[in-house]
């Protein structure tokens, strides 16, 4: 066992704990040895531990989720306010994914579910069959697009 | 907030209009839970208020704070991630648990499972 078996949540954690107190010495030290035991109570756990290959990718993604949001939010309110029925469908959508990387696959889930107008309902993990819902599904292979080229393809690119 | 008198205009209008915006996007979402009428079409409802709804009171309270106090206070942003993190984890409980319920009343409009191993294909879902 290294000493710092899980550096990212390490530092995590150590960041964590300097916002919730305060950037001095002290609490540099302090929120160190508390990263240092909970790195090693992780090791324990012995979960898969996340490669990230490409760091440099990782803005940009943040950057499409966020305008995503901001896009759904309005989106998802128009339908929510002005009661659109009759000509929104709302449906599940089966989409087969190629990623298979479980930490972009947890990101995934909460990109689709922070972003209102989709949920990840299930996932099946031999064949990669994920089932969504949508809100205001228009056209079946917009969304397929939007899963597979907007976010799948940068997941892999940054995980795989 | 006896301080808020201290509050430039410029950030007065900024935390007041991240706030009604935050507030206003949890309403909306609890009024998204009255109007749609399914339940699948409700689990979005929610998502307004755990993604800008939070992420507006949030950056409110930063921009108020940081200003009163004369250094940056940032710690409300942990709020912000760990609601995300957290909110995909009730919702496919909840999405699962409806599934489940759905399928064992052999609902149709519920498309099959696809955890089993030959699921038909995608289409066969709509009709």
């Amino acid at each position: 066992m290294s000493v710092l078996p899980y550096p990212l949540l390490s530092a995590s954690l150590l960041l964590m704990w300097m916002t919730l107190n305060s950037f001095s010495i002290g609490h540099f030290v302090l929120g160190s040895i508390i990263a240092l035991f909970a790195s090693w109570a992780m090791a324990a756990l012995r979960p898969h531990r996340p490669r990230i290959r490409r760091w440099h990718l990782l803005p940009q993604l943040l950057g499409i989720v966020l305008y995503d949001i901001i896009r759904s939010n309005i989106a998802v309110v128009s339908i929510i306010l002005t009661g659109r029925t009759t000509r929104r469908k709302s449906d599940f959508l089966t989409i087969h994914l190629d990623l298979k990387d479980t930490t972009a696959l947890a990101i995934l889930a909460v990109i689709l579910t922070a972003t209102p107008g989709s949920a990840w309902l299930e996932y099946n993990s031999v064949d990669g069959t994920l089932l969504m819902h949508v809100l205001d599904l228009v056209d079946d292979d917009a969304w397929t697009d939007l899963v597979k080229n907007r976010y799948e393809k940068l997941l892999m690119e940054i995980f795989e | 907030m006896n301080h808020a008198a201290e509050l430039p205009l410029w950030a007065a209008i900024a935390v007041a209009a991240f706030l009604v915006m935050g507030a206003a996007l949890a309403l909306i979402g609890a009024i998204g839970f009255f109007r749609l009428a399914t339940f699948y079409e409700r689990l979005h409802a929610p998502t307004l208020g755990t993604s800008w709804g939070t992420g507006g009171v949030v950056m409110a309270s930063m921009i108020f704070f940081t200003m009163i106090g004369g250094r940056p206070v940032i710690h409300e942003i942990l709020i912000g991630i760990f609601i995300s993190i957290t909110t995909p984890v009730t919702l496919m409980l909840l999405a699962r648990a409806a599934l489940y319920r759905d399928r064992a009343e052999n609902d149709p409009l519920v498309p099959p499972s696809v955890a089993s191993s030959n699921f038909p294909p995608a289409d066969e879902s709509k009709s």
